[in-house]
């Protein structure tokens, strides 16, 4: 057993060193956690995640005081009790809804940043996976979440996302009856979904963020110029005091006060959504109660499903369906299907660089499509969309194979 | 500075998206109906000049069903009863010459259902006669009608026979009576009755109109502000088809019901407006600060 001072006063720093490390927990966590030198605001993004996150927990723990997750009482607990009887209930309630969208925008930056910089590359692969497993807990907390104020949206949506689990010709209806334990949404599924929401997910994004930080600390962070570089060495630099050649910085203070600047402008961005701009993450069809009989002109989903909805929707019942699976998991792969080992900018890759672009404005395209009604010319621009996104997927490795290495590598 | 150059192609993608899921998305849902601001182009003027002591005089044709409160007549049934018998509560006339508009009420008095353009009315046409008789009652309604009218009475008046109000405790009936419970048991029987005539009401309502008009608590959220000003000036232009009668608002009178709807669908707007300035006000000190810390942390590292 290591040696305990039988002298240290119970709760003094060498007391708690003793027993908890504290000061190598310091140190590795923080204050001799590197991070390269030669970053931009974009690798604040994760910092920015993890607040996000922070709000919605915090704002869904007010919430969930209040709410009441019956068909009959939802809708009024959501729209009558917190938004007027609760002191400060509208408040939390925008800022959740707002930050649950917000955090769409932000994951969605943070990919494609990871892609451009091509930061899942050897060495980085866990970090990529680990952050898509928390992209997809955070659709099904989104998902989730938003059946809670059993509006009209609510009820259709999710008896359109429960659909799709009787798998096209299939015909899987004893499934999809399961899922929702009746044979429409009824309160099995707000009970079950409501669950799913405040619980179980929430404890599943919780771990997963512990393990994407965790993959992040031995591969370490990548930086503007996908430049390799001894970390230990560089370390040592910053630590003999020359700062100015060192290629990294201490995640504390030096990194964070960068992040801490960021996330300042980002929510001075988030609270004017807030308070002046917060419709467009509240669907004004979820304002009707939730029924049964009628069904809404037109069901989309939130913006941030729109582009995989897209995938979906223009093709036949079963084609469709495999196009959508297929874009839910082939984000997963993007490691193994980049054969080039160049970790560099997209701008700096040649056809990549094309490749890179196309699938941005691809998926842009697919999520403004993805809201308009499936009529006339938007089905076959659809398609189009729909027919690229696979496409470009395809050709990734072989796009990625006749990629010239960089710098001789 | 490289920061900014990437800060502008990311904000130039999320506003494309944004333009293209709000804006233009929204636009192509929805066929965009032009209002003709409360005025009624295709009723015609009559012209004729209402005498309100004539008007006065004639008013027994509408009492036989109306009631008029502020000059002291009591509607002949109750809410019960008159649903009933005609399907709807016929209004309580006391402010209707301040809600409506003119040519739109003497239209109405000699064809309901067509200045409504309704399917149907409860309300026969030609009640009062000639249409100088239904310029000499609006002109009575008029003289009678209160200078000042509350948000609240301009939606019961206009809308709140048809539509209930959860949030503002208004059903089609009156609103939610403040009883007292029996504490050994729990029960309340007045408020049960009230349940049960309300119940009533509303089922007599949907066999008159086809089906139950929607509660209004929320519906400011629920429809932009556009769409409520347009559908209430001409529902048939907006939806082809529905239930719901032109009821001939005039601007003002709209602008009141607008403000009830607005208080109990979005009640926090005033706090919200108040609260803002505050907490943006708090991000922008939290920024400089964090900026500060941010160049002193970073100084002489380049």
């Amino acid at each position: 057993m290591a040696h305990f001072d039988p002298n240290a006063k119970p709760f003094s720093h060498k007391w708690l060193n003793e027993r908890l490390g504290v000061d190598t927990l310091k140190r590795v966590l923080s204050t001799e956690y590197w991070i390269p030198k030669n970053i931009n605001f974009l690798w604040a993004m994760g910092m920015v995640l993890a607040a996000t996150f922070g709000v919605l927990l915090i704002s869904g723990i007010f919430l969930l005081m209040y709410y009441v997750p019956t068909t009959k009482e939802a809708f009024d607990s959501v729209n009558y009790t917190i938004m007027s009887q609760v002191g400060y209930g509208w408040l939390w309630r925008h800022v959740h809804a707002v930050a649950a969208s917000v955090v769409f925008l932000i994951i969605y930056i943070h990919m494609l940043t990871g892609i451009y910089y091509g930061s899942y590359k050897r060495g980085r692969e866990l970090i990529w996976i680990s952050g898509m497993l928390l992209f997809v807990a955070f659709s099904a907390e989104a998902f989730s979440g938003y059946m809670l104020p059993w509006g009209q949206m609510s009820y259709w949506a999710g008896m359109v996302i429960t659909n799709l689990f009787s798998l096209g010709s299939l015909n899987l209806n004893g499934l999809v009856e399961w899922i929702r334990g009746d044979y429409v949404p009824g309160q099995a599924f707000l009970g079950r979904f409501f669950m799913l929401h405040v619980v179980l997910i929430p404890l599943f994004i919780i771990g997963l963020i512990v393990l994407h930080f965790g993959t992040l600390r031995l591969p370490h962070v990548n930086n503007q110029d996908g430049e390799e570089f001894d970390f230990e060495a560089e370390a040592e630099k910053w630590k003999a005091g020359k700062k100015k050649e060192a290629k990294v910085i201490p995640f504390n203070p030096v990194f964070l006060s960068k992040d801490v600047f960021v996330m300042g402008i980002y929510f001075i961005f988030f609270f004017y959504l807030v308070f002046y701009h917060f419709e467009f993450a509240m669907d004004p069809v979820n304002f009707d109660p939730a029924n049964g009989l009628k069904t809404p002109p037109h069901i989309y989903p939130e913006w941030y499903f729109l582009w995989s909805y897209e995938i979906l929707r223009p093709f036949s019942k079963n084609i469709g369906l495999i196009a959508f699976g297929f874009a839910q998991v082939i984000f997963f792969l993007l490691p193994f299907l980049d054969r080039s080992p160049n970790v560099a900018p997209a701008n700096r890759r040649g056809i990549f660089k094309i490749w890179f672009w196309l699938l941005v404005v691809d998926m842009v395209g697919l999520t403004i499509l993805g809201k308009l009604p499936p009529v006339g010319t938007w089905t076959i621009v659809g398609t189009v969309f729909a027919d690229i996104f696979i496409a470009l997927w395809i050709a990734l490795p072989f796009v990625t194979k006749m990629e010239k290495p960089i710098g001789g590598k | 500075m490289k920061d900014l150059k990437i800060l502008a192609v990311v904000v130039f993608f999320t506003l494309v998206t944004y333009w293209g899921v709000e804006p233009f998305a929204h636009s192509q849902m929805h066929k965009h109906v032009e209002g003709h601001n409360f005025t009624y182009p295709d009723i015609k003027a009559s012209g004729l000049k209402g005498d309100p002591a004539k008007g006065k005089a004639a008013i027994a044709a509408c009492t036989s069903c109306h009631g008029i409160k502020s000059q002291g007549i009591k509607a002949p049934m109750d809410a019960m009863a008159a649903s009933a018998a005609y399907g709807v509560n016929p209004p309580d006339l006391s402010n209707v010459g301040a809600l409506f508009d003119t040519k739109y009420l003497i239209a109405f008095l000699q064809n309901p259902a067509h200045a409504a353009k309704a399917k149907k009315m409860a309300m026969p046409a030609g009640m009062a006669g000639t249409a100088q008789g239904a310029a000499d009652i609006v002109a009575y309604l008029k003289s009678i009608a209160p200078k000042e009218i509350s948000p609240k009475e301009a939606f019961t008046t206009a809308c709140g026979r048809c539509h209930a109000d959860r949030y503002g405790k208004w059903t089609q009936i009156g609103d939610v009576p403040k009883t007292k419970g029996n504490i050994k048991t729990g029960n309340d029987v007045e408020l049960t009755k009230f349940k049960m005539n309300v119940a009533k009401y509303q089922d007599k309502l949907a066999d008159y109109m086809g089906k139950l008009p929607p509660d209004l608590s929320i519906i400011a959220r629920a429809r932009s502000e556009h769409y409520l000003k347009t559908f209430v000036e001409d529902p048939q232009a907006v939806l082809k088809g529905t239930a719901m009668p032109r009821v001939g608002l005039t601007k003002e009178g709209f602008e009141k019901v607008d403000a009830y709807l607005e208080s109990t669908g979005d009640p926090s707007k005033a706090k919200r407006e108040k609260t803002g300035p505050w907490v943006l006000g708090y991000f922008v000190i939290f920024t400089l600060l964090a900026y500060g810390w941010y160049k002193s942390q970073w100084k002489g590292l380049h």
